[in-house]
């Protein structure tokens, strides 16, 4: 069975209609990428499938005891709040030094152990909230704008990581995305919303569905033609400096 | 003059850990508004002859409530708080102002009154000090974890709008013991100013707390010393050496950089 099954969701934000008549189902061990424009309504519909908001219709169904593994858009870290990232990983639950150590370096971050929260470029935080995500060995791993605010050497390598702990951890990822071009080199299921559903299937099938180039467009600076001109590897002509192919093979960044 | 201590200690127990969250959250100004509630509760126990701390919590967790659950309107939750705070502190003192017959000393309930602290006031004291420690470890987890995000507090099955709800009664509950010691004016200054001391020296949460108690106790210690042999009021005392206390750890956690 399904480990989440969620039919006809709707979310309404006072007047707007956030997400409509929305159908998700989650597969085990596959990689599912929701993108969509600002405000189409995919984090919206993330946060409702992990209970933080309240639906105005339809059935959300999780498979008994599921274990889901969240990483957020963003952590609000207080100045005023002292936190260490062994700490950070007792929440909201304890647990044993040996299992932490293990989650951080698997995230490559395990030197930053004693190291203030508050201390940490985009990239360690990422990877801390990623090593958290894990220490409960999730059958899902929902991730909210995960790499936001990364150079994109540094999302590629991110997204690699992700896919590696899929393989090894055999679990679901659930994510969303605004890195159309990065993204899809590591899904194996893109939904494409704008409040509802527009389209979804392999990244293949969804670059090429017609509601999908309306949203995003097919002119030389849309994520379409990136998408595009990475696979081609006509990238001179673009002016573009780097090596797509060395991109998604970039050592971490972070270590 | 043991007595009054104890209050101090008592009253330092119960803002210590709370202040903390109080910092945390960026909840100054609705423990503000919270805590100037306080004398319209006063009067409104005076009028209906129930006991002070149980009408100063009524009103004091109405007021909560009712900060609570205004947000996103077309007014901001800063001038929103500004107006609520300052609105039912006036309210209060109109209110005082027209109880027939009995005379309140005013001064009392603004900036406490400490070195009179009956054997009744010590048990509301330490009872509520308890009941806000108590509560405190049973959520602390969850309420730090929430802090962080809402989010994460959700996927990991935890409710934050409860846990919320336990902080506003926390609040309320300080605010009615408190009263006693320093004032409506000035507990807010309680809860936030060992707090931010503790800060400047802490590395992790607990540790942050726990001085944060230490810091209060021994800034109600100084206050009533200073009161005694000094003769200053000792209520606004406290706070004065909680603030000079704040001076010395600002210093010390910049040399320790």
């Amino acid at each position: 069975m399904s480990l989440i099954q969620a039919t006809h969701i709707d979310v309404r934000h006072g007047a707007t209609h956030a997400v409509q008549g929305v159908n998700v189902t989650l597969e085990a061990g596959e990689i599912v990428t929701i993108v969509g424009p600002n405000g189409s309504g995919k984090s919206t519909l993330l946060r409702a499938l992990i209970g933080a908001v309240p639906v105005d219709g339809g059935t959300i169904k999780a498979a008994e005891g599921l274990r889901v593994g969240y990483v957020p858009q963003k952590l609000h870290i207080d100045p005023t709040l002292p936190l260490t990232v062994r700490r950070f990983l007792n929440l909201p639950k304890r647990v044993p030094t040996a299992k932490a150590r293990e989650a951080l370096a698997r995230t490559g971050v395990d030197h930053l152990e004693k190291r203030q929260l508050a201390g940490l470029s985009g990239g360690q935080l990422q990877r801390v909230l990623l090593a958290r995500a894990i220490l409960n060995r999730p059958q899902v791993l929902v991730l909210d704008e995960p790499t936001q605010g990364l150079d994109q050497p540094a999302s590629a390598a991110f997204y690699r990581l992700i896919e590696a702990l899929r393989d090894e951890l055999g679990c679901a990822v659930l994510m969303v995305s605004h890195e159309l071009h990065v993204v899809m080199s590591a899904t194996d299921r893109v939904i494409c919303m704008n409040g509802h559903i527009c389209c979804e299937g392999t990244p293949e099938v969804v670059t090429a569905a017609p509601a999908y180039r309306e949203l995003f467009g097919t002119g030389t600076g849309g994520a379409l033609a990136l998408y595009r001109h990475e696979h081609n590897h006509d990238h001179h002509e673009h002016g573009c400096d780097h090596d797509p192919a060395s991109v998604l093979s970039a050592e971490d960044p972070v270590s | 003059m043991v007595r009054a201590l104890l209050a101090g200690v008592g009253t330092a127990l119960a803002c210590g850990a709370l202040g903390c969250f109080i910092v945390w959250r960026r909840m100054a100004y609705f423990g503000d508004a919270t805590a100037h509630a306080a004398i319209l509760g006063v009067a409104l126990a005076l009028m209906f002859s129930i006991s002070v701390p149980l009408g100063v919590l009524i009103v004091a967790l109405a007021m909560g409530l009712l900060v609570g659950s205004l947000s996103g309107a077309t007014i901001t939750p800063d001038s929103l708080l500004g107006v609520l705070s300052h609105g039912a502190l006036a309210l209060g003192l109109v209110a005082v102002s027209l109880m027939p017959g009995t005379r309140i000393d005013l001064d009392a309930y603004l900036f406490g009154d400490i070195l009179v602290v009956s054997r009744m006031d010590l048990i509301v004291i330490w009872g509520g000090a308890a009941v806000v420690l108590a509560v405190l470890a049973w959520r602390w987890q969850a309420l730090l974890a929430e802090v962080l995000s809402n989010d994460l507090a959700h996927a990991a099955g935890l409710h934050p709008a409860r846990d919320r709800l336990f902080l506003t009664l926390l609040v309320a509950m300080v605010v009615a013991v408190s009263i006693k010691v320093v004032g409506a004016l000035l507990i807010t200054a309680m809860l936030i100013i060992p707090a931010a001391a503790a800060r400047m020296i802490a590395r992790g949460p607990e540790a942050m707390a726990v001085w944060a108690t230490c810091i209060g106790i021994v800034a109600s210690a100084g206050g009533l010393y200073a009161a005694r042999f000094v003769g200053t009021p000792a209520g606004p005392s406290i706070i004065v050496a909680a603030a000079a206390l704040f001076c010395v750890t600002a210093a010390a956690g910049r040399l320790r950089g």
